[in-house]
């Protein structure tokens, strides 16, 4: 099957507008006959659901967690970015259009992002009508900070907790929807798999987690927002039960799944203290405004400092290499995060890492607080002030900045920061890649639709910050709602969709009967046992930088691993229970394929782009020597799989990126 | 009273009540502190006599004072039966010494203290009282051709029992008002710039009062 | 570090349930408490038996999904922090940690150490939103300002996470501290104005027919909540109830 795209006709800007305008609509009467399901209530998939039900279709939405509150976005900190040029800084469409197309590293399709540009205005608009509290300036109207590698202010924030508050605006049009009996709301419940009835998405498998009971769904469409993958990594950002379940489901059931290998590495995330680590906690990216990241120049104070016998701060400045800064001279700490996280791990591959797994580098605010506090002095004309003067002035203004980003490192380390440096080290923390989706957000499989970050679409093979925020929201309030309806347009005499067919039926047998492998195959070990090996194997093989020779090992370790996961896997309990062993087998058994196909596709793609970096991929001379290289001419293409039942098989179909809007050009952050 | 079968509506009609009550135990320990007064008693005669034989006093203000606080105990009843159902089963290890005074979580033992001490203050002072005027129909206020009230009191005082009995409800009561006074005003919606201020004073008033009390019930235990 | 736990273990909501007691050594002291409890349980999935159960999601401490009450407190004796965010270096060698679910009727107790928090979204749904449409043109973002210390406290408010700590706490099983909060954040804002008085009715009727005790403002919610919400949001959401119930 040919990849189509369907990005309409037209000029760049007018491309979603004549869109809108010419797409089929559903009447009011009719949708009420219609219904869809959404799996996944994150910001993409409660705002689709809350909207879809305003519309007056019948939802019904899936959530493993007990509340639709609770899903992952609710962890996002800094913001969410919006064109609205508030700040009158020179912001519009066009660059945050231009900055996310570039900041992917070019390979994100062009259309997709321009109209996320667009929409993302309206955003700001409707979270403000829900009663989201944006922090605002002393004026009454909404504060702006700037964000990791642009040149604008454009991101709108509450607190840290931006994605926690834009979660609850979406929970809370969704609870409207509940009441009204618009949606019907089925928490502790999980997707299993998706049905199809003549080619068409028509329904799904869903475990009651609560009872083990297997329900049948059907809808006239299907709905995947799960969000990404990156738990295929074992120890990441993302919460403990995120996975890739539904949707390597439905890329099993024919939805090409694009980009497996776009992987974004977060460079400020509270190191691993041991191996019983369960999950990494990230730190906000805002902290390398005010933060100068550095290792020992010499690896006798390495040693000293992780046997204990000298502190950071013994150190003198020429004792110290501010490695970003040495680098980079023209962004130092505030780099990209792909660019930040590789050169963090080159220090510590060094042997340069400062805490006992040597996998940490030091996240200084001393001369941010020093800075501050000398400004202070002079605000509050304090003349002569002493060190301890300028050191409290300063850390009264670090604190109202990052205050409860401090609290939260000094709860999990039992260390000061304003004492002594923080230790950070990358961690996986976002998904670029996803299920192949076109421009109407729909799968190569009709009727299937997928959004926020469980698609490919629009951050190419690196996402800024405040990025994905957005993204959800744009794919949920704004776009699905028209795309969808253009399609459900052609259903409106299909009436209800039986859930007694023999198409339902197979597919709730191929679920049962996994389950049921699973709580019978008594082997010799748990699901974590096999979920860390592969977690290793991705971080080390497919981790920050990969190359030809670990790719391939990769996929036949991972291959290897999944065998003896069929065969010695050990679920206590029963199906008919709540059983977290059993749902956490499930989903490592998913991530033990999709991990192959990441490899698959990251050896496929022997260039470096984004957060894929490819060892052979490099800059050989020149000021950008040992840099990251990309090649437009082999690689400017959408890499989607199409699965042939052994991940090593599955086949690859292109979808060549144009760019008509915006000139390529190498990244140099020198 | 829809308003009542709502869980703050009953919050709220708990408060009210606590205020109106405080302010007649700040009344009535101002009475009291007369009768300490080196006249005698005579300020306090009159001033019981007043109270006594007022009939705003006997037949406004007594009965709302009467239904205040059969309602605050009723209402506390009812209110703590429904709080221990909405526990069914209750912790093996339960810590509430870490997060809250002993005072906020017990407000029904000192309540209950409260109320056994009512019952004693009431066949003590009240019941007698009642009998005289509304049974015997003597609104004199007289014994012996002298206002009798100062006498009573001092002759319900000789007993040590009686003394302990009252002390010890007193500190019931000081407990009562250390949570009560504040949580009244947190009810009815107040809680800003004051509070700092009024949870000072109300140290003070729950303190303070009851010790009043103890040292009035002390004195005519002790000079007689 | 060896401790000794006693945790509460019931197959489902209909079986009774008991106190279990567990050993567990080489405790790191830099673990949190669930990579504690995941410890405990590769073990107990060692030895052929059913481990223990128990929520947790993000363990960042913003999803509100675990649910622990350990030695008499919710989340545990640090403050501050959920039950995610609780580390081991808040015990000592030796130590006995009791280990129970949250408990309130209008938290039924599902598997183990899960409970069932519907109750909390039953509330939300009786009230908890601004009854605006999506579209492309809801007035502008900047179209009503709103104060700095509106916009802050409205965020204070907001800031709950739904765990139900403060009725795990509460000795009546009060649900006030996450109802006044999710009010208060629409009181304070003038989008949430409009349907003000049917919320607070509706919220705090819901709160009621759900089984949650009644507020005696102990204050031991404001105490153990993670997000340190504050009790002015319920003295906020009885003035507003009150001013609802003489309007409507």
């Amino acid at each position: 099957m040919a990849l189509d795209s369907k990005v309409p006709k037209g000029p760049l800007k007018d491309k979603w507008t004549d869109y809108k305008n010419h797409i089929d609509l559903v009447n009011p009467a009719n949708k009420r006959n219609i219904d869809v399901i959404v799996v996944g209530t994150g910001l993409a998939g409660g705002s689709a659901a809350a909207t879809l039900a305003e519309l007056g279709y019948n939802v019904k939405a899936f959530a493993y967690q007990d509340s639709p509150r609770r899903a992952h976005s609710i962890a996002a900190q800094g913001g969410i970015n919006a064109a609205k040029n508030y700040q009158g800084d020179g912001d519009s469409f066009y660059r945050l259009f231009y900055d996310t197309v570039k900041g992917g590293d070019y390979r994100s399709r062009e259309a997709n992002v321009y109209r996320l540009a667009q929409v993302s205005a309206n955003i700001i608009d409707q979270c403000v009508a829900q009663g989201v509290p944006f922090a605002r300036d002393y004026g009454g109207l909404l504060d702006n900070r700037s964000f990791g590698g642009v040149l604008v202010s454009r991101t709108f924030y509450a607190k840290g907790q931006t994605g926690q508050q834009l979660l609850l605006g979406a929970y809370s049009a969704m609870n409207r929807q509940i009441a009204r009996g618009k949606i019907e709301m089925f928490n502790r419940h999980e997707m299993l798999d998706v049905v199809k009835v003549d080619g068409k998405a028509r329904g799904i498998i869903a475990r009651n987690l609560v009872t083990g009971e297997l329900e049948r769904h059907s809808a006239h469409a299907v709905v995947i927002a799960s969000g990404g993958y990156g738990n295929v990594y074992f120890l990441s950002t993302n919460a403990m039960g995120s996975n890739a379940t539904a949707a390597w489901k439905i890329h099993k059931k024919g939805a090409y799944f694009a980009n497996p290998c776009y992987t974004q590495i977060h460079p400020t995330c509270i190191p691993r203290s041991g191996d019983y680590q369960s999950k990494l906690t990230l730190m906000s990216e805002s902290l390398r405004n005010d933060g100068r990241i550095w290792v020992p120049k010499s690896i006798d104070d390495v040693k000293a400092i992780r046997e204990g016998r000298k502190k950071p701060t013994d150190l003198s400045e020429d004792e110290r290499d501010y490695y970003l800064e040495r680098r980079y001279p023209a962004f130092g700490n505030l780099v990209p995060r792909d660019v930040a996280s590789r050169a963090a791990k080159e220090r510590c591959d060094a042997g340069y890492g400062v805490n006992a797994t040597g996998e940490a580098v030091y996240l200084d605010f001393a001369s941010a607080i020093k800075r501050y506090g000398t400004e202070q002095a002079k605000i509050q004309n304090i003349s002569n002030p002493s060190e301890a003067k300028i050191y409290q002035l300063g850390q009264a203004i670090v604190e109202a900045k990052y205050g409860n980003l401090f609290q939260m490192y000094n709860k999990i380390v039992d260390e000061d920061p304003y004492r002594t440096p923080m230790m950070i080290y990358p961690a996986v923390h976002y998904t670029m890649g996803g299920v192949w989706v076109d421009y109407n957000l729909m799968t190569t499989v009709e009727g299937l639709y997928c959004l926020g970050e469980a698609n490919f679409s629009d951050h190419g093979a690196n996402r800024l910050g405040a990025s994905a925020l957005m993204q959800g929201l744009s794919d949920g309030y704004f776009v699905l709602p028209y795309t969808i309806g253009d399609y459900l347009s052609n259903d409106i005499r299909t009436g209800k969709i039986s859930t007694e067919t023999p198409e339902f039926a197979a597919a709730e047998k191929e679920v049962k009967e996994r389950i049921d492998f699973f709580i019978n195959n008594k082997g010799e070990h748990s699901v974590d046992y096999y979920h860390k090996k592969l977690g290793k194997i991705m971080w080390e093989k497919c981790g920050m930088s990969r190359n030809e020779q670990g790719l391939k090992e990769a996929m036949a370790e991972i291959k290897a691993l999944r065998e003896d996961f069929w065969k010695n896997v050990t679920v206590p309990g029963d199906a008919n229970e709540m059983n977290p062993e059993l749902e956490k087998a499930g989903r490592v058994a998913d991530f033990l394929e999709l991990g192959e196909l990441f490899a698959k596709d990251a050896l496929n793609r022997n260039e470096s782009c984004g957060g894929h970096f490819r060892e052979e991929s490099v800059e050989l001379d020149g000021l950008q020597k040992g840099e990251a290289k990309r090649n437009d001419e082999e690689y400017a293409y959408v890499s989607a799989w199409e699965y042939k039942g052994e991940p090593a098989d599955a086949v690859l179909h292109k979808e060549e990126l144009e760019f008509n809007d915006i000139e390529l050009k190498q990244r140099s952050y020198k | 009273m829809g308003l009542l079968k709502s869980s703050i509506g009953r919050k709220f009609a708990m408060a009210i009540s606590a205020l109106f009550l405080m302010v007649f135990l700040l009344q009535h320990f101002a009475i009291n502190l007369t009768s300490i007064f080196p006249n005698e008693g005579k300020t306090f005669n009159a001033l019981s006599h007043f109270m006594g034989t007022n009939p705003i006093v006997q037949y406004a203000i007594q009965p709302i004072l009467l239904i205040g606080v059969i309602f605050h105990f009723v209402m506390g009843f009812v209110l703590e039966a429904k709080n221990w159902s909405a526990r069914k089963i209750s912790y093996a290890k339960n810590n509430g010494g870490a997060n809250s005074t002993w005072m906020s979580r017990n407000m029904i033992w000192s309540g209950l203290a409260i109320l056994a001490f009512m019952v004693l203050h009431f066949i003590d002072f009240w019941f007698p009282e009642m009998n005289t005027k509304f049974i015997q129909g003597d609104w004199s206020g007289l014994h012996n051709g002298e206002l009798r009230y100062f006498e009573e009191l001092q002759h319900k005082f000789l007993s040590p029992a009686r003394v302990v009995a009252y002390v010890v409800a007193f500190v019931f009561l000081a407990l009562h008002l250390l949570h009560g006074f504040n949580s009244a005003f947190q009810s009815v919606g107040a809680n800003n710039k004051y509070t700092k201020g009024l949870k000072t004073f109300s140290k003070i008033y729950a303190i303070g009062i009851p010790v009043g009390f103890i040292i009035i019930a002390l004195f005519h235990h002790f000079n007689h | 570090m060896n401790l000794t736990l006693k945790i509460w273990r019931q197959k489902n909501a209909s079986d009774k349930g008991k106190m279990v007691d567990y050993k567990i050594s080489d405790i790191s002291e830099h673990m949190s408490f669930l990579e504690m409890m995941d410890v405990l349980n590769e073990q107990i999935i060692n030895l052929g038996d059913e481990p223990v159960a128990f929520d947790h999601d993000c363990r960042e401490g913003i999803c509100g999904m675990c649910s622990m009450y350990i030695n008499g407190e919710a989340h545990g004796p640090d403050r501050g922090v959920t039950t995610c965010q609780l580390h081991m270096r808040s015990f000592k060698d030796g130590d006995t940690i009791t280990i129970e679910p949250f408990r309130a009727a209008a938290f039924p107790v599902i598997k183990d150490l899960v409970v069932d928090r519907s109750s909390f979204e039953r509330i939300q749904q009786s009230g908890g939103y601004i009854s605006v449409n999506t579209s492309g043109n809801t007035q502008d973002a900047n179209a009503i300002p709103i104060s700095k210390e509106a916009a802050d406290k409205a965020m204070d408010a907001a800031t709950c996470i739904g765990c139900g700590a403060c009725v795990a706490t509460c000795k009546n099983s009060s649900a006030m501290l996450f109802v006044g909060a999710k009010v208060s954040q629409y009181a304070l804002l003038p989008q949430g104005q409009v349907e003000a008085t049917d919320r607070v009715l509706n919220m705090v009727a819901q709160m009621d027919a759900e089984g949650f005790g009644n507020c005696t403002n102990t204050g031991a919610c404001e105490v153990e909540c993670p997000k340190g919400i504050s009790l002015e949001n319920i003295a906020r959401m009885n003035t507003e109830f009150l001013k609802a119930s003489l309007k409507g």
